[in-house]
């Protein structure tokens, strides 16, 4: 799990440091150029494409502050929607006054709902972080389910399932920005995204973020050389929470509305899907997680309404087969890209694709079916998929899609021992002297 | 008064029961393999979910008996084919491979079974009063939850007390090793407590079906409560689960039947408060509206003050 966390000690060796040093300047100045030219990219310039991007960098930073409490502190929350959500209201209730003429620039309210979600995680936190482990799981699991019933009860506070509206565009502007376009509110994002992406790589390398690693890994030591483990913890969780708030701002400023929904408990999974998909304890793997289920949310949905199974079934897969995420599967192969054997490796992966994709085409053929005949059955038993248009009602595609899985799989069964034989003889050639 | 008394009392302890049903088996599941099943509650699901489809071929009291031993089977198939290779992962592994599965579970639900709650009503054979009360017909098949639950409890306690497995899995619960040692298949064991505890929750899911609404949604509308039961219960303690039940049972059923807010104690104590308050929505808010939050409340509470709940022997 923390495969991560004691490369950079490692790197900031005598001799080595200047180096490292140049090289995370350079990565940082690369996300910028990055985050400035991403709106203009083809494909990405229409309203949709920023629109989607702004969504990616709000679910970054909740990834991220996910990740501060999962991944560094080893805190499995059930519950960090709460402080997403709150931080959101806290942001639009600040709208709502701007609009009604209090004096202050729009860009400015995202530091509102940080400042929320670190006021209510400061007083959540001090009853919750006194336990870790499934004590904690299981208490903001109940707190979750707490905040979010009195949401719906506190209907003047948080509009209910309806939520509460503001308008953006109206107040005090700051250089200019009037926040009627969708790329200036994503340039506004980008700029928030960017800022608490670099606080929290900081506060990771902070004695404190150390303290947090050391806690996650073994509390009791931690507490032998004098660091108060619930002390870390809480400050931990305050630090996400403000965090959380903080994407929660941005969430109320990209869609001016804030409904009790943003508290609830299919937020707080979401989040812990991402963090975990993309690789738990991972920096980049957070935002790695965070861009690949906005854009399945968002892409997914519209070429199948299944989209939540496959989106169920990737994660079961990561689970069982690839426990350290997408950073853990590329970190895995970074030591092996120069090795002898790589060719052979990507050879071996080309040719157990082939029977898997043959799988994969069954296995959705088969999904497809089922959930369209079981969830619209006033649609009728023509089905279209990638062009092809089939009639369910006849046994044919049924039987079809049943050969391609079970033959994909048997073959597919076949060319994975070549996959691991090659991997085996990537990873000696790695281990002997292939590492730099 | 004494009628509502009666009724609140009386759904209470039926909705009690059936809370017992489902957070025996967890707090089984979860003290013996330290996996907080995030799946029991699609297990329950599952229940209701075929025994409709059973119900319509071969009729009620066959799927009674047949939808909880498919569902066992397949609880079992999860311990055995799923869960015991996550396990190297430790808890957070376990813990994260039942929240995916309660996750898929519900999905896979609503492809076969459409998006929408089906028409589960109570099957003609059981669909007669039992007895009337107060001028009202209380239905039958609320009596025959409540049998069910009390013979599954007696049950549960003689196969714990009487039984040699019953005793194997006693001591697994506090010493897995030591009775591996003794050369008691503790894997084995796992399967089976798994594979019970799932049956167990879908016997509840067949019954508890008709009174609450059959939907791909009710497992996690439930799953929660669950939980909150067996903290509350004390972890491990079958006895504990069932009086945090009744407990949590009886209380929301009572807190829907009562429509008094603070403001109306308040009133009778003589303060009137202004609507521009800043307190007045809060005051405003009635008991019954707020009945959604107490198990939660509970459960917080209880981890903070009580870890080990009210009958547990050791700390959660």
């Amino acid at each position: 799990m923390n495969r991560r966390s004691g490369a950079p000690a490692a790197a900031s060796a005598p001799g080595g440091a200047a180096t490292d040093t140049v090289r995370r300047y350079r990565s940082w100045a690369a996300a910028v150029i990055l985050l400035l030219i991403l709106p203009h990219v083809p494909g990405l310039d229409s309203s949709f494409g920023r629109s989607m991007l702004s969504q990616m960098g709000i679910a970054a930073v909740f990834a991220l502050s996910y990740n501060l409490l999962l991944g560094q502190t080893g805190l499995l929350s059930f519950g960090h929607a709460v402080y997403f959500g709150l931080g959101a209201y806290a942001a639009i209730h600040l709208m709502r006054a701007i609009n009604g003429g209090l004096p202050l620039p729009m860009p400015l309210v995202p530091l509102a709902g940080a400042a929320g979600g670190l006021a209510v995680g400061l007083v959540f936190g001090a009853v919750t972080t006194r336990r870790a482990g499934v004590v904690f799981a299981l208490i903001s699991l109940g707190v979750g389910e707490l905040v979010f019933a009195a949401m719906r009860m506190l209907q003047g506070f948080s509009g209910g399932e309806e939520g509460i509206t503001a308008d953006r565009s109206h107040g005090p502007r700051l250089f200019g920005l009037d926040f009627t376009s969708q790329l200036q509110v994503y340039y506004l994002i980008a700029f928030w995204a960017l800022v608490a992406a670099a606080l929290m790589h900081f506060f990771m390398r902070t004695p404190v973020g150390r303290m947090c690693n050391a806690v996650r890994d073994n509390p009791e030591r931690a507490e032998f050389i004098g660091y108060s483990a619930q002390r870390v913890r809480f400050t931990a969780f305050a630090v996400a929470a403000m965090f959380a708030g903080l994407a929660g701002g941005l969430h109320a400023i990209n869609y001016e509305i804030v409904a009790a929904e943003a508290v609830g408990a299919a937020r707080s999974g979401t989040v812990l899907l991402m963090v975990y998909i993309g690789g738990v304890s991972n920096f980049i793997g957070a935002i790695l997680g965070a861009i690949t289920i906005t854009w399945l949310q968002v892409s997914l949905s519209d070429y199948t309404a299944a989209w939540q199974l496959y989106l169920g079934l990737f994660f079961m897969a990561i689970v069982l087969f690839a426990p350290g995420g997408l950073a853990g599967l590329i970190m895995m192969h970074a030591p092996l890209l120069r090795t002898a054997a790589f060719p052979g490796l990507l050879r071996a992966y080309a040719v157990a694709l082939a029977p898997a994709v043959v799988m994969l085409a069954g296995a959705i053929m088969l999904l497809e079916i089922n959930y369209r005949l079981s969830t619209q059955p006033e649609a009728g038993a023509r089905i279209t998929l990638l062009h092809v248009s089939l009639d369910a009602a006849s046994p044919w595609p049924w039987l079809v899609a049943a050969l391609l899985l079970g033959a994909g799989f048997l073959a597919f069964r076949r060319t994975w021992p070549g996959v691991t034989a090659a991997w085996q003889r990537a990873t000696d050639e790695a281990g002997t002297g292939g590492t730099p | 008064m004494l009628e509502l008394v009666t009724f609140s009392l009386l759904n209470g302890v039926v909705y009690g029961l059936l809370l017992f049903m489902l957070s025996s088996g967890l707090t089984l599941i979860w003290s013996m393999m330290g996996v907080l099943n995030f799946a029991h509650a699609s297990m329950f699901m599952l229940g209701a979910y075929f025994s409709y489809q059973l119900g319509r071929t071969i009729g009620f009291w066959p799927a009674l008996v047949i939808a909880p031993l498919l569902v066992g089977a397949v609880g079992g198939a999860i311990e055995r084919f799923g869960l015991r290779h996550v396990h190297r992962q430790g808890h957070v592994g376990e813990i994260l491979f039942t929240f995916g599965l309660a996750y898929l579970i519900a999905e896979v639900v609503i492809m076969v079974w459409g998006r929408n709650p089906i028409e589960n009503r109570v099957p003609a054979t059981i669909d007669f009063p039992a007895f009337v009360l107060f001028g009202t017909r209380y239905p039958f098949y609320k009596v025959l939850m409540m049998a069910i639950s009390v013979g599954m409890f007696v049950f549960l306690y003689l196969a714990f007390k009487r039984t040699r497995v019953g005793l194997v899995i006693q001591a697994a619960l506090t010493h897995p090793q030591m009775v591996s040692a003794l050369g008691h298949d503790v894997p084995r064991v796992f399967v089976l407590v798994f594979a019970v505890g799932s049956a167990l929750a879908a016997l509840a899911g067949v019954i508890g079906g008709f009174a609450l609404l059959t939907e791909p949604n009710m497992a996690a509308a439930l799953g929660p409560i669950v939980f909150v039961v067996v903290v509350v219960g004390g972890l491990g303690s079958i006895p504990g689960a069932l009086v945090a039940s009744m407990l949590i049972g009886i209380v929301q059923t009572f807190a829907v039947a009562l429509d008094y807010s603070l403001l109306d104690l308040l009133r009778t104590l003589g303060v009137s408060l202004a609507r521009s308050s800043p307190f007045y929505e809060v005051c405003a808010i009635k008991v019954a509206q707020a009945a959604p939050i107490i198990p939660y409340l509970l459960l917080v509470l209880m981890l903070i003050l009580r870890p080990k709940g009210l009958m547990g022997t050791r700390e959660t």
